[in-house]
């Protein structure tokens, strides 16, 4: 094989631990050392329901998680799932996050799972976390001690508005230092984020989400313009994004239908 | 040195991407040209858009690969939007059909047709796909769809892909040679199923699927084998090719170009290079200058 040692073929792991993240939102942590690197994801099998690709969330010593958030059957699968339960795990597949000083982390909802595990690896990061209300803003307890603005849809908790609004704030203020912003959430938010870096001419990476199948580069569904976001994503750079078209504007279905972001992400709930 | 003939078709080496392996849009066309490809078959397209199955759909160890994707596509009308033309592109595309019913074969003919695709493939053998008949293992019905394909592609050279899982792959060739097919290519997967003794169920959500990977290529060379026996029209040799060695089998068993599908898998998108240098420098140690010394010579 000429790739990365990972596992090809669904794999046995019991649960070790659930733990309660937000509204709907779990981590399920697997005692296993798992050789991935931030921003990489696995793909989870639970027979009889479905397959599905996870951002690794938890690296620690000796053991990993992901973090879910129920949208649908496999999620609702899942959410039921508790300590000693057993899935099915391949991977760890993609590519992941650089890892690089003076950063802004922004993460829209569970799009935090995403970048979590980059943020244990930065030093002194600055992280915008936001959702749409408080019971939806996932690791506060886990970032207490981290340079963390909170904000909200509805102002339930932190500051109200987006965190783009935040992220322009910060970028406007002449003392700041950020060289790289990496983010994961909706896409839309994403692109937002992507044009201001542009804007203000810092680096930006981003952890795409798609359709996906195989999860290693083959089946072709989860194409972005002729980026495979399973392989060469999900996580990408300012000089691909810039390359790709279609990002924060078009998305393929299962079938292969392209469609645009907006009918991708309310067919996908 | 690589160059080829195929169905009047000129290659500049005898690497074709197989169907069902990318080939679902028109930048992996040109992705997989600039990684060194002849030509490229298009993921299989039909009457309708279709889904396919629940995940786990593929997934490989050592030598063997499994998949029971279920033929997902956007369907022929969307496709036609999609891809608006497929003769300028950077290399020759090869469009791959199917329909569940003789007629709608033809249908989605017509319309690749359309899209001026270099070849048109039929896929009558997909081994986890429920046609409704048996198209690839009774040579009265692989006639029937060689037939309405051949009259609704015009001037493109039509391909027919054939199934190992049948009790004589010859008399299915010689059915499909007779009704007018140009070509033939084989083969299909091989079915298979694996059980995971933890969860005591099969894995892939279909259950059974189709076996690719290094596993398959002493079926295939085989099939190609006895086909070349049979009929006068070229044959792309398609299962388990991975390294030069294997296309250079492959040919030897008499293919006119070769089809590398789940070699994606096992060398990354680089495998079609990767073969061709491996064949070149075979040639030359071989003192071999062209393909056609080496096209069948193993029935000499």
């Amino acid at each position: 094989m000429e790739c990365q040692e990972r596992t090809e073929i669904p794999k046995l792991m019991e649960i070790s631990e659930v733990v309660y993240e937000g509204k709907g939102q779990k981590s399920f942590f697997f005692r296993h050392s798992l050789n991935c690197r931030p921003g990489q994801f696995v793909m989870v099998w639970l027979p009889d329901v479905d397959e599905k690709p996870m951002a690794v969330s938890y690296i620690n010593k000796n053991e990993f998680a992901f973090t879910s958030q129920v949208v649908g059957k496999w999620t609702s699968a899942l959410d039921k799932l508790k300590k000693h339960d057993k899935v099915w795990m391949r991977g760890p597949y993609g590519s992941s996050f650089s890892i690089k000083k003076n950063a802004c982390v922004v993460g829209g909802g569970v799009g935090m799972a995403s970048v979590s595990t980059l943020i244990d690896k930065l030093k002194d990061p600055t992280i915008i976390n936001g959702a749409r209300s408080k019971e939806h803003l996932i690791y506060l307890k886990r970032y207490k001690n981290k340079n963390l603005i909170a904000v909200t849809d509805d102002g339930s908790y932190g500051k109200k508005g987006f965190t783009t609004d935040s992220l322009k704030e910060l970028l406007n203020d002449n003392n700041n230092k950020i060289k790289i912003v990496y983010t994961c959430g909706p896409e839309i938010m994403m692109k937002k984020v992507f044009d201001i870096c542009n804007k203000y001419k810092v680096e930006c990476e981003a952890s795409l989400e798609r359709m996906m199948k195989c999860g290693f580069g083959v089946c072709g569904v989860c194409m972005v313009n002729d980026q495979i976001v399973c392989m060469d994503g999900p996580v990408f750079n300012s000089k691909q994004l810039s390359k790709m078209s279609e990002f924060g504007s078009f998305a393929r279905l299962k079938t292969g239908r392209k469609v645009t972001i907006n009918e991708y992400h309310s067919i996908h709930a | 040195m690589l160059n080829v003939n195929l169905c009047g078709i000129k290659l500049r080496n005898p690497t074709i991407l197989a169907s069902g392996i990318l080939g679902v849009t028109k930048d992996s066309i040109d992705r997989v040209g600039k990684n060194g490809a002849g030509a490229v078959t298009l993921k299989s397209l039909c009457h309708e858009e279709r889904t396919g199955n629940k995940n786990p759909v593929m997934f490989g160890y050592d030598d063997v690969f499994f998949n029971a994707v279920g033929l997902p596509g956007q369907g022929i009308d969307n496709a036609v939007k999609d891809f608006k033309r497929l003769d300028n592109l950077s290399i020759p595309v090869i469009g791959s059909i199917y329909g569940y019913k003789i007629e709608q074969f033809g249908q989605v003919t017509k319309k690749m047709a359309s899209l001026k695709p270099a070849i048109i493939e039929v896929d009558i053998s997909c081994p986890h796909m429920d046609y409704g008949k048996p198209y690839d293992a009774d040579p009265k019905l692989t006639a029937e769809v060689t037939q309405v394909v051949k009259k609704n592609a015009g001037k493109i050279p039509i391909s027919i892909k054939l199934s190992p899982n049948v009790h004589d792959i010859k008399e299915i060739a010689h059915a499909a040679e007779k009704a007018g097919a140009d070509a033939i290519t084989a083969i299909n997967t091989a079915t298979g199923m694996m059980i995971d003794i933890d969860a005591r169920k099969p894995v892939l959500a279909n259950k059974i699927g189709g076996i690719s990977g290094p596993a398959l290529k002493p079926i295939a060379v085989r099939c190609v084998y006895e086909i070349y026996e049979t009929v006068k029209i070229p044959i792309i040799g398609t299962g388990g090719v991975t390294y030069g060695k294997d296309a250079i089998e492959m040919m030897m068993a008499g293919a006119a170009a070769i089809g590398i599908g789940t070699g994606v898998f096992y060398r990354g998108n680089g495998v079609f290079k990767k073969v061709c240098n491996e064949m070149e420098a075979w040639m030359k140690k071989n003192k071999v200058k062209n393909l056609d010394e080496i096209k069948g010579c193993a029935h000499k």
